[in-house]
This record gives structure tokens, sequence and C-alpha cells, in this order.
């Protein structure tokens, strides 16, 4: 594990309660879920924290997140209330897009996150105007977006990737690989060998990750924001990772080796990092049940909060639509 | 009073907003130092440099889409398509995003991009570089249609266009750019959802817009050499749509024909007919024509071009045979 610059133990118990959280809100979504409390598709972040975790808390207010259905960490990682999501999960009125999104357009204007988009794709071409925004005010903003290796096969990505380049935009465009589409391995629908090269031809910088390690994400993270903020242009990143659950809640993916499951299994970011903060950092057990224990109580708290919420008035219904 | 043309009204409504407002700029193919396609954006890069006016690559969805997305982040943008028949690559960034973000984030994000994009036919390209989509759009709740007929409304229309807090489909007519018109020296705006009524007349309805309105006001012509007095109702805007004028107009004249340019199945035409037999069953004297376009992809030779699209006798032709009028 490649340690990052000047953590302090603050700031790595901080990491452990981000991704801690992402994974005892995506356990509970998926028991809401089996109740019956969250409908339609459900996508889990399990298994793929330590990129969130690794990537968005280092970012400044300024800067836009945007991403794709899979996206309840992100939101949760960039700061949004977990009461505002989860409720947004149950369809309520107090949900932070008032029950009119749900799990795969989770968005929150307080924390500049943009929004999760379930159009494979089509967030690259919202993300690439939102850098442009952020070059006409001129505060070193930059927007963070995150697409999935599926995305790469739209045209979307290249006339994304080419228009970042062209005009040099303050945009870093984040493939989360976690080898597989809903079912497709990326090895038989992606001609390109290695994710990150894609960039070249583009003349944007780019680097592979390993996105099961929170530190070595954050470390790549550090150089890649000032790489962008300093006018240098947009950068890709590419990050390694595994969903430990099926695509959606649907999908038991049965398609996957179980050996290679088994494998990922044994990288799982979450105890990984736990191990190696009692092991390599001197972090107490009892620092981190302090941390476990809070991030319970928050989740719980996030369902009561949910469950005890009104559903949307029907006046929502055609509200929202049209402003002045 | 000045008499401009039409694509002057377009232009001058850009180069006002665009002088007024840092945030706004234009991106499109070749909008730079061709001047664009149809010459609207011509001189506008020496004038702003190329930040304001973005030359952009042949991808129509990413710059749709990038143009949502600077809206989303507080800019002023105005994406032009080349003609609506390419704004198809786009239609994703249009339909799933532009027109939804509003909506999806319960009110917290808004998109106020203005899309402009050539519609019509008639000029000899076929059926790719023909089509009327325009009746497309104007399904999507979350974004305003609008369809100026000459330079006054262009001029209003597009001003108003610039107020608006979500995203504008502003479709110019390609067989419009060099009609000339008044435009009044006094700053003035045009509201969406505001029909006009371009001619006035208590014997039978006209309803039509963009280019159409100019077949409509032709065949008021022949009808009132044969004493029948039309009144010609300009929609100017899809959505919002104005159809109280059209009521109002319907319960005079007791007769109305819809004429468009778009396909006729499934057109904005069969919506408009719609409307009116339900507020207007009891006022009508016949059924609600349509006089819209052929459901065929536009040919290229010009007699088969011409009998594919409305013109003014076949308004007259319709209105005695379905309206007897
Ligand atoms: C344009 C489009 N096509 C198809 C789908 C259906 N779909 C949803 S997710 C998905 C797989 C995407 O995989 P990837 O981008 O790798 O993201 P992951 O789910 O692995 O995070 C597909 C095909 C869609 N939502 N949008
Ligand atoms: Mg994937």
């Amino acid at each position: 594990m490649k340690v990052a610059r000047a953590d302090s133990k603050t700031e790595l118990l901080d990491l452990y309660r981000h991704m801690k959280l992402i994974r005892v809100f995506e356990e509970a979504c998926a028991q809401q879920y089996m109740r019956g409390k969250i409908r339609g598709f459900l996508h889990l972040y399990i298994g793929e924290e330590a990129i969130a975790a690794g990537a968005i808390p280092l970012m400044q207010p300024q800067d836009y997140v945007i991403t794709h259905y899979r996206d309840h960490g992100h939101a949760l990682a960039r700061g949004m209330d977990p009461n505002a999501a989860m409720a947004e999960l149950f369809g309520r009125a107090t949900g932070s897009s008032k029950g009119k999104g749900g799990s795969m357009h989770l968005m929150d204007g307080s924390v500049n996150m943009m929004g999760g988009y379930a159009i494979v794709g089509g967030q690259i071409p919202l993300g690439v105007g939102l850098a442009m925004a952020c070059a006409h005010r001129g505060d070193e903003s930059l927007v963070l977006c995150f697409i999935g290796d599926g995305a790469l096969n739209e045209g979307e990505f290249h006339e994304g990737m080419n228009l970042a380049a062209i005009w040099n935009l303050p945009i870093v465009i984040f493939c989360e690989n976690n080898l597989y589409g809903m079912g497709a391995p990326v090895s038989e629908v992606l001609a390109a060998k290695d994710i990150y090269k894609m960039a070249e031809p583009y003349g944007i910088p780019s680097m592979q990750i390993d996105g099961m390690d929170v530190l070595a994400v954050r470390s790549a993270m550090v150089e890649v924001y000032e790489h962008v903020r300093s006018g240098k242009g947009p950068y890709f990143v590419e990050a390694l990772a595994y969903r430990f659950r099926g695509h959606s809640m649907s999908d038991p993916a049965e398609y996957r080796h179980k050996d290679e499951e088994a494998l990922w299994r044994q990288r799982d970011p979450v105890p990984t990092f736990h191990a190696y903060l009692l092991g390599e950092e001197g972090v107490s057990e009892a620092e981190l049940d302090a941390v476990d224990a809070e991030v319970d109580a928050q989740v719980e708290a996030a369902v009561e909060f949910a469950n005890a919420s009104p559903e949307p008035d029907i006046s929502e219904l055609a509200s929202d639509i049209i402003g002045s | 009073m000045a008499e401009i043309t039409y694509r002057e009204a377009v232009a001058h409504a850009l180069t006002e907003a665009l002088d007024a407002d840092d945030r706004v700029f234009i991106m499109g193919e070749d909008v730079g130092a061709y001047g664009g396609a149809y010459a609207v954006t011509r001189g506008m890069l020496d004038k702003y440099g190329p930040t304001r006016i973005r030359e952009a690559p042949i991808a129509e969805s990413v710059f749709a889409g990038a143009g949502a997305g600077a809206a989303m982040g507080g800019m002023r943008p105005v994406v032009e398509f080349m003609t609506i028949n390419f704004s198809l690559l786009a239609i994703d960034q249009i339909v799933n995003h532009a027109t939804k973000v509003r909506y999806m984030s319960g009110g917290q994000f808004n998109a106020p991009v203005i899309y402009r994009a050539v519609t019509g036919g008639g000029a000899g390209l076929a059926a790719t570089h023909s089509q009327s989509l325009e009746p497309w759009y104007a399904t999507l709740p979350g974004i305003h249609v609008v369809l100026p007929s000459t330079p006054y409304d262009a001029l209003g229309l597009l001003r108003e266009a610039f107020a608006k807090e979500d995203p504008v489909l502003f479709s110019e007519h390609a067989l419009l750019y060099r009609l000339k018109g008044e435009v009044p020296d006094e700053h003035y705006t045009i509201p969406f959802g505001a029909a006009d009524v371009k001619r006035r007349g208590a014997d039978v309805t006209l309803v039509a817009y963009s280019r159409m309105v100019h077949v409509a006001l032709d065949a008021a012509q022949l009808l009132a050499q044969r004493g029948v007095e039309a009144e010609v109702i300009d929609l100017r805007t899809l959505r919002p749509l104005d159809m109280e004028t059209v009521y109002q107009s319907v319960r005079k004249t007791n007769r109305v024909a819809v004429v468009e340019e778009a396909w006729r199945t499934g057109g904005f035409a069969a919506e408009v007919a719609a409307q009116i037999q339900e507020a207007c069953f009891d006022d009508l004297d016949g059924p609600v024509a349509r006089v819209a376009g052929e459901d065929v992809p536009q040919p290229y030779a010009a007699n088969l071009e011409r009998a594919s699209i409305p013109s003014a006798q076949k308004v007259v032709d319709t209105l005695a045979e379905v309206v007897g009028v």
C-alpha cells in the first residue's frame, strides 16, 4: 500500500469513515430494497468505495462532481446528507430531489453534486460543459466526471475527450473499470487493451491506478488535480476495481467466475484499509470501532428519517418542469 | 422602423445578447470564420473572439450536451445545429438530459441553453436535409419550442429566449432567411405562448407556424378572390402553446384547418386539431382539417418535392373537400 503525503491520523480516519459510510449505506439500501422501500433499479457501489473516498473529499467546494447511475458512493463522499439521499431512494418529499430522481439520479446543488445520469455516457458532454463554465469563471475550479468502462464504447466518450482536449478544459474523466458492463466483460466489447492509453491520441495525460487502494487513489488524485488546476487541461484516469454485487439488485452475476470474485474480495478495500490502519498507522481498535458505531448510527438514522418522511405532495407531479 | 431580413433579425438578437452578457457564447459547426452555414454568425468571430464564438467539431452530441452542462454551470450558451436533421445525433442530450435536469433534481438545477436549428424543406436537399422535426421536440416537457415566421417575430422571440431559464429550441426556416420585414427601433420582446393573428377574417380559420404561415396567407388571398375571408393564426411557439387565441377564432368562424410542413401522421397539426375538437366541438360546422407534409421522405426532383409540401392551392382544395368552404 502506497502512503500518501502528510496524512495525519485524522485524515486517515476520515478516509476510513468515508468508505465505511458508503459500505454501510449500500448494505442498508440492499435491505430496504428487499423490503420494497426502494423501487426501480438499485446499483450498489459495494467494492468500489476506495475510489469515491480517495478522489472526492480532496476536491474544493466550487468543483463539480458528475457521474453515472452507480452514484450513491460519489454523492456521499461529496458530502451529500445521507438522510436526503436515503429519503430520495425511498421516493419521499424530503429526498434531495423531492423524490423525483431516485437512486440513479442523486443530485445535490449544495455540494455541487451535479448528478447521477442513467444514460451510459450521457454525463460526459454535460461534464465538459460544466468545465467550460469553470474555465469561464477562472477560479481554478474543475470537474470530476466519472464513467464506467461501458461508457468507453459510446461516441460521447470520444467526442468528450476530443472537446476537452481541443479547448483545454479543466476536467478529469475518471473511468471506473470494474471489468464488466452489465454482463459484458470489457475484454469482449472493447478493442483497446489498455484503457488508460485511450487518452493518448487526444493528447490527454492519463494513468492507471489501483481502485481498491484508497491511499493510491488519493495520492494519484492529488497530482491529477494539481495538473488540471494549473491550467494544463484535462486528465484521464483509469481505476481498476470490482463490484462485489450484481450489476443491480436483480442481477445474480452468474456470468462471473466465483474464483475471480473470491480473488477480488480478498482485496476488499474496507477491511484492507482497516487492517492497514491498525497494523501500520498505529490506529487503535477503539478508534476504528468508534467510527463504525458513528457510521452505523448515521445510516440507521437515515433509514428512520426516510421511513418517517411523507411522500411528495401530488402537486409535485407537475412542478419543476419549466421555470419562468 | 427599419426593414431587415429574417437572418439579420436573428443575428441582431444574438449580437445584443453577446454584448449584454459575458456568459453568452455561441457554439456550433462552422460558426467561426465560415460565419455559419446560413451566414447568421458572419463577422462575429472577429468581434467576439474564439471563446465566445466557439468553433465546434462535427460532434453534435457533445456540443449539445456541453451547452446544457455549461448552462447548468451558470453560462448562457447558444448551440447552433447546422440543421435540425443533425440534431438527431444529439437527441439523447436534449431529451434525456437538458430537458430533464430541472425535474430530476427537484428544481435544484436548470439548463438555460438555446438550441438554434434550421428546419424545413423545399431547397432541393432531399430526404436527409429537409425535415421538419420540431413536432418531435414539442412533445417534450421541459423545453420551449419556438418557430418564428417573420423578422419581427424572430427578433422579439429570440430576445425572449435569452430571458428563459430552461432549454429553448429556436428553429429558423431555411427558406425564410431572406424574408424582409419591419421592426421597430424601440426594444421589444414577444412572450412565449402568445399566438399572433397575422390576418383577420370571419369565415374560416387557418392555423400555422413557421413558413406555413406564409402559405396560409397566400391561401387567404386565393380565398378572398372568392369572397371568403380567412383568419390566419401564427402559433409562434409550439410549447408553450396558445390555444385560446385559436379557440376564439374558431368560435367566430366555425371552420378551421391546421397547416404544417411536418409529416401528417402524428404531426403537430394532429395535436392542434385534437385540442380544437375537445374545446370547440359545438362551434364547429365541419371537421378540423389538416394540410400537412406528405408522409414521404422528401424527394429531390423539383416537382416531387413541391408535391410533398403544403401549398396555398392545397390549402384551398383541402378546405373545399374536408370543411366545405
Ligand atoms: C445508452 C444506454 N445504453 C444501455 C443502458 C443499459 N445499461 C445500464 S448500465 C449498463 C452497463 C454499464 O456498464 P459500465 O459503464 O461499465 O458501468 P458499471 O455498471 O459497471 O458501473 C447498461 C448496458 C443504458 N442505461 N444507457
Ligand atoms: Mg463496468
